[in-house]
């Protein structure tokens, strides 16, 4: 297993350095010169320009510039954004709590809504139960997430006025983050209706976020279960008059599940690109709401290193589920 | 609406500020997050509005609703004859905020405004750098490295400026929000604990309101400062919901949760205006959006054509298809709210007709130009594709033929500057300080040829106007010229004005002593809620 | 077994060439087309997806208004069943008064456009490089799948996202980054089919029969690795219009006024809580058309996937 690891690992830090120059070369390809953007319609001088272009190490050789930059990630240091001259670092901190919340909210209800969808339908294959359950993953699948978190707004926070329309938490309770996790922290806060209000600014964004991964996995239990409901064990177990539920239950169930797991880990990826899209619309300050802001001010540094932070983030969690898959099903390993 | 906004009040009360009784909480629904709180370090109006004039002061301020400078924390100035030495007389016992963070032992004092500037100024200053890449964007800017020449303290409460040239608007200059007064003593402490970046982060000025949290791209919370100088503010609280979307900050306006926000969309301001629960106030800005001809090329270099041109403009469409009607049409190079404005100036009169045949009468037939559009919304051009557009089918009406050229910012910017660019470049200007000078200097004076002057235009009548006007201190002498140049900007055509876009601010009814800055600040002294 | 016996079966009949090929064409398709009308959503959304390519090529006829006529005095008139609105636009009319159902129906140019030009891009590139890595091995093959990992690193969207900033906003730009994060998925399928493929014996037959490597290559190894890759095909089609909208809606895709549906959503969102319908319809659009696309996508899967067929 250890050996597995290394391999893997070994596999890990080429990709790692490979993303790290693609993230290098993708700012210096960018249009435009960041020093000129500072300054706007306000014309700069030439010698200003020079003397900025250098205080800002952009002078330097290319090579230089990135070993340095290689040289100051591994030692945690992401660099200053140019628009606001905080460490990217520090920015990441505070707002990725804010995203993983979100994320682990919807990847929970995912998985607490589509396992049992997709084992229901699996059993009972081809009822309209099977076919109605299908129906709805599909349409899940096929959803445009950005126009589904405006349809709940319109609705929810428009017509029935039941949620509010943005932000973690209402204004009327402040208290220091101690955890990042509003649930966590408002809790701890001890102020009466502070959970209940994060709770109701949480809810609308994760049932965004939530509805491919749900999908995705009800379809995948379902395909799973399927496959192993056909196999010879358990034909065996039907016929030694097992009851139908300690079949499902102890022997599909615990086989089906492998590669569930797989698609569970594979969705960190999709949470993410979600997260893009469903931060903008709730205004929820997490990290996708940050890339993308940071690509319209075109902060270079900011999206160099968030780019770096998110993608470390994804080969990591990817590693994980290869390992947990590696644990289950020995197989692999090879 | 009304019953939710006590309860508000009333949970607050209970929750943040522990017991005090009917405690006034003011929110503003602010439109992004600052990117610091060191005003000296940022250019962002989003940034001034949530520390500059929040925290800190100014030794001279605007006075509210004017672009006019009045004493701040320096009480009384006096201008040596030469015009050369400014000696600021400063306030006695202005008191710095006490907050969590830093507990001031004295009042304000020279050493105070000496190190604001001179973090700025000097390089060696080991506050030069105390952040990454600061630099000092609007203190270079302004021109205040080559401008001042010694800072002195004269005694504790005397602080004087001596200048290598004469600059009437350095006046106004030091209004302005880099020119912020931050507290020595604070600083001190920080670098001795090694903290210097939270200056950056928690700030401690003299203003009117004390920093009390900041939640990154969620909420800011300042507390009344109880001992300000200019007497403590009616609202107990002053937070700051930080809400990008104008189409959400428009709802949490309209639920009673927020009291003030800016920047409505265009579309929602009729019905803002038809609800009873909001009052709304409107305002040119101190801007103006611009097509400058390049005057040094064929036919440009005619001032018939020029004119001819400016006259085949519809600018009330423009305002129409761009603004929703949010701005009026620019006759003048500086907005209407800025102190010299020559109002008796008559606007050519939109006549493609009379245009079409005065391009004749200069022998220019089948002219084919280019017009730039800007990439990006500028508050003074929310949409310089559509307006190019509407150009480009204006001068087709008198025959000539248009190509719309775009690039990308920056290099749209640089470009631009070129002294033999081709074509019409449309841009546009917001003022600084609200000084005429930052307007018809800046822009059109013969040394911003090849810079800022995209119109490459340097007549020497309106040069000498401006000039002089820039080194007299007398307000109604300056008034004068800067009167004449813009009659000689009229007469000459160097560009095609376009127009002054409206700051709107939608409020809540019982919001009151709300003042609307023609700088297009968002400034909270002196507002109060009455139910 | 089923699958090794067809398959074995279908390279003999190549080997031995000409006249048979056709014949066997047709009995596949015959085969392909009996499984898939097994599935009823697939007909279904077959059927939605000709009518969507209908409306598409037919829009200047059926468009009842031009795409970017704005009408003076109709702004923000409601649906035609709502009050205020008029039989002349159906759906209603946007901010600027152009009628909603004239743009939906332009849009779906753009999204069939977005989607064919988007997965013949990355199924080419795709294809091509898969089909090196796996045949070749070795270096190639370490080299290609490193940077096929390295853009899986990224949240597709992101990565696309950062592209389209790169490359300048813009339809064009947009399909590019889209076709870019695609291919990946098209190398790792064709690699590993070719894989599968090359030790089988009707390869080894045609390379001692002579056959070149090019000729090996996409004769007689890639027409067998088709299936899924159709499959996928049918999948990026619908992940390419969803990203294409989604790039769309953040201001980074097509331009206004394009009728593109995602940027259409984007100009809506200022009018979210003041007129549903402008937000409303451009979103059903995209979502009918991808559903469709999606199920078809089922279909053919079952269909073409032997293991699936059988249970």
């Amino acid at each position: 297993m250890f050996r597995f690891f290394l391999r893997r690992l070994a596999v890990l830090i080429p990709t790692f350095i490979g993303v790290s120059i693609i993230a290098f070369a993708f700012i210096r390809i960018l249009p435009g010169d960041p020093v000129m953007l500072m300054s706007g319609e306000r014309v700069m001088s030439p010698e200003r320009h020079q003397e900025l272009t250098h205080l800002l190490g952009f002078d330097r050789p290319l090579w230089i510039q990135y070993v340095d930059y290689l040289g100051g990630v591994v030692t945690g240091d992401f660099g200053n954004s140019i628009v606001t001259k905080r460490p990217v670092l520090n920015d990441f901190l505070t707002l990725f709590p804010a995203t993983l919340e979100l994320s682990i909210c919807a990847i929970i209800i995912a998985i607490l809504i589509g396992v049992p969808l997709g084992i229901l339908a699996a059993v009972k294959r081809g009822s309209w139960l099977d076919q109605s359950v299908m129906g709805f993953a599909l349409v899940g699948y096929s959803m445009p997430i950005f126009w589904w978190g405006l349809l709940l707004i319109i609705f929810f926070s428009g017509v029935l006025q039941w949620t509010p329309v943005s932000g973690r938490i209402s204004l009327l309770y402040y208290f220091p983050p101690v955890t990042g996790f509003m649930l966590i922290d408002s809790l701890l806060s001890g102020q009466e209706g502070a959970f209940t209000s994060a709770v109701s600014h949480l809810v609308l964004p994760t049932v965004v976020l939530a509805t491919i991964p749900l999908a995705v996995i009800a379809r995948q239990t379902r395909s799973a279960m399927l496959e192993v409901l056909g196999e010879d064990y358990v034909r065996t177990a039907r016929a030694k008059g097992l009851p139908p539920r300690r079949v499902i239950g102890l022997h599909a169930l615990r086989n089906a599940l492998i590669p569930v797991i797989t698609t569970i880990g594979l969705q960190v990826g999709v949470l993410l690109a979600g997260a893009i899209l469903t931060e903008t619309i709730f205004s929820w300050p997490g990290i996708g709401k940050w890339m993308v802001d940071s690509v319209f001010k075109r902060d270079y540094t900011v999206v160099q290193g968030g780019l770096l932070l998110i993608a470390g983030i994804i080969m990591i969690v990817n590693l994980i589920v290869d390992m947990l898959y590696g644990l289950v099903n020995p197989r692999i390993r090879h | 609406m009304k019953t939710k906004l006590t309860f508000a009040a009333a949970l607050l009360a209970a929750t943040m500020l522990s017991g005090a009784a009917g405690a006034k909480t003011f929110v503003y629904c602010s439109e992004g997050s600052p990117e610091g709180f060191d005003p000296g370090l940022y250019t962002a109006g989003t940034t001034f509005d949530a520390a500059a004039h929040t925290v800190y002061n100014r030794l001279l301020e605007f006075k509210p609703g004017t672009t006019e400078t009045v004493p701040g924390l320096a009480e009384s100035w006096e201008i040596s004859d030469d015009g050369l030495q400014y000696t600021f007389k400063l306030r006695p016992g202005v008191k710095f905020q006490t907050t969590d963070f830093f507990t001031p032992t004295r009042d304000m004092n020279a050493d105070d405004v000496i190190f604001s500037y001179e973090r700025q100024l000097k390089s060696d200053n080991p506050w030069h750098q105390y952040v990454a890449g600061a630099a000092w964007e609007y203190f270079n800017g302004m021109g205040f490295p080559d401008l001042i020449d010694t800072i002195e303290k004269v005694d504790d409460m005397t602080v004087r400026f001596t200048l290598k040239q004469r600059e009437a608007p350095f006046l106004a200059n030091v209004a302005m929000p880099f020119a912020s007064i931050v507290s020595k003593e604070y600083a001190d402490k920080l670098e001795a604990d090694g903290q210097m970046q939270m200056l950056n982060q928690q700030p401690v000025g003299t203003g009117a309101f004390e920093f009390v949290a900041y939640q990154q791209d969620a909420v800011i919370r300042y507390r009344a400062h109880e001992d300000y100088w200019n007497g403590k503010q009616p609202i107990d609280d002053l937070v700051f919901a930080i809400t990008p979307d104008a189409s959400v900050r428009y709802q949490k306006l309209k639920a009673g949760e927020c009291h003030l926000m800016p920047y409505p969309n265009a579309a929602d301001v009729e019905e803002m205006k038809a609800d009873p629960n909001l009052k709304v106030m409107e305002q040119e800005g101190l801007n103006v959006a611009y097509l400058a001809y390049n005057t040094t090329q064929e036919p440009f270099d005619k001032v018939e054509v020029r004119k001819a041109l400016n006259m085949a403009i519809n600018k009330e469409a423009i305002v129409e298809a761009v603004f929703q009607g949010q701005a009026t049409p620019a006759k003048n190079p500086i907005p209407p709210t800025m102190w010299s404005y020559n109002d008796a100036i008559e606007d050519d009169p939109y006549d493609p007709e009379a245009a079409k045949k005065m391009l004749e009468e200069a022998g220019v037939t089948d002219l084919s130009m280019k017009v730039w559009a800007m990439p990006v919304s500028r508050p003074y051009m929310l949409n310089a594709r559509r307006a190019a557009e509407l150009i480009q089918s204006d001068f087709r009406e008198i025959g000539v033929n248009v190509e719309i050229v775009s690039y990308e910012w920056a290099e749209y910017l640089d470009r631009s500057k070129a002294k033999d660019r081709d074509g019409a470049v449309m841009l546009g200007w917001t003022g600084d300080n609200g000084d005429p000078d930052n307007f018809l200097h800046t822009l059109l004076g013969c040394d911003a040829v090849g810079g800022n002057n995209r119109a490459q235009w340097c007549n020497e009548e309106f040069d000498n106007l401006v000039t002089q006007a820039k080194q007299t201190s007398d307000q109604a002498e300056r008034t004068k010229l800067y009167e004449e140049a813009q009659v000689v900007f009229k007469r000459e055509a160097p560009w095609a004005t376009l127009d002054h876009s409206l700051s709107v601010v939608p409020m809540r009814k019982e919001v009151e002593g709300f003042v609307q800055s023609p700088l297009g600040d968002f400034a909270f002294e002196g507002v109060d809620i009455v139910e | 077994m089923a699958t090794t016996n067809t398959k074995d079966q279908n390279a003999a009949i190549g080997l031995e060439g000409g006249t048979l090929i056709a014949t066997s064409r047709r009995a596949r398709l015959a085969e392909f087309w009996y499984y898939f009308r097994q599935n009823r959503g697939a007909v279904i959304g077959l059927a939605v997806f000709v009518i969507i390519v209908a409306i598409a090529v037919l829009a200047p006829l059926i468009a009842p208004h031009g795409p970017s006529l704005q009408n003076r005095g109709a702004f923000l008139l409601p649906p035609v069943w709502e009050d205020g609105g008029r039989w002349e636009f159906v759906l209603g009319t946007d901010a600027v008064g152009r009628d909603i159902l004239s743009r939906l129906i332009y849009g779906a140019r753009f999204s069939l456009f977005i989607g064919v030009v988007v997965v013949s891009l990355a199924v080419t590139v795709g294809i091509f490089v898969g089909l090196m890595a796996g045949y070749f091995r070795g270096a190639v093959d370490t080299a290609v799948m490193r940077m096929m990992d390295i853009i899986l690193a990224f949240p597709s969207l992101l990565l696309a996202l950062v592209l389209v900033a790169i490359l300048g906003p813009g339809l064009t730009n947009a399909m590019i980054a889209i076709a870019l994060v695609q291919q990946p998925h098209y190398v790792r399928l064709t690699r590993a089919a070719v894989m599968a493929e090359k030790g089988r014996d009707y390869v080894t037959a045609a390379r001692v029969a002579g056959a070149g490597n090019l000729r090996l290559m996409f004769k007689t190894i890639l027409p067998n690795c088709t299936a899924p890759l159709i499959v996928q095909a049918a999948l990026s089609f619908s992940t390419a219009i969803l990203d294409a909208a989604a790039l769309g809606f953040l201001g980074m895709g097509a331009q206004p006024p394009t009728p593109e549906w995602g940027t259409m959503l984007a100009e809506a969102r200022e009018f979210i809580l003041r007129a549903w319908w402008v937000v409303t319809f451009p979103g059903i659009a995209i979502l009918v058309t991808v559903l469709a696309i999606n199920l078809m996508g089922d279909g053919l899967r079952d269909a073409l996937d032997p293991k699936l067929k059988r249970s």
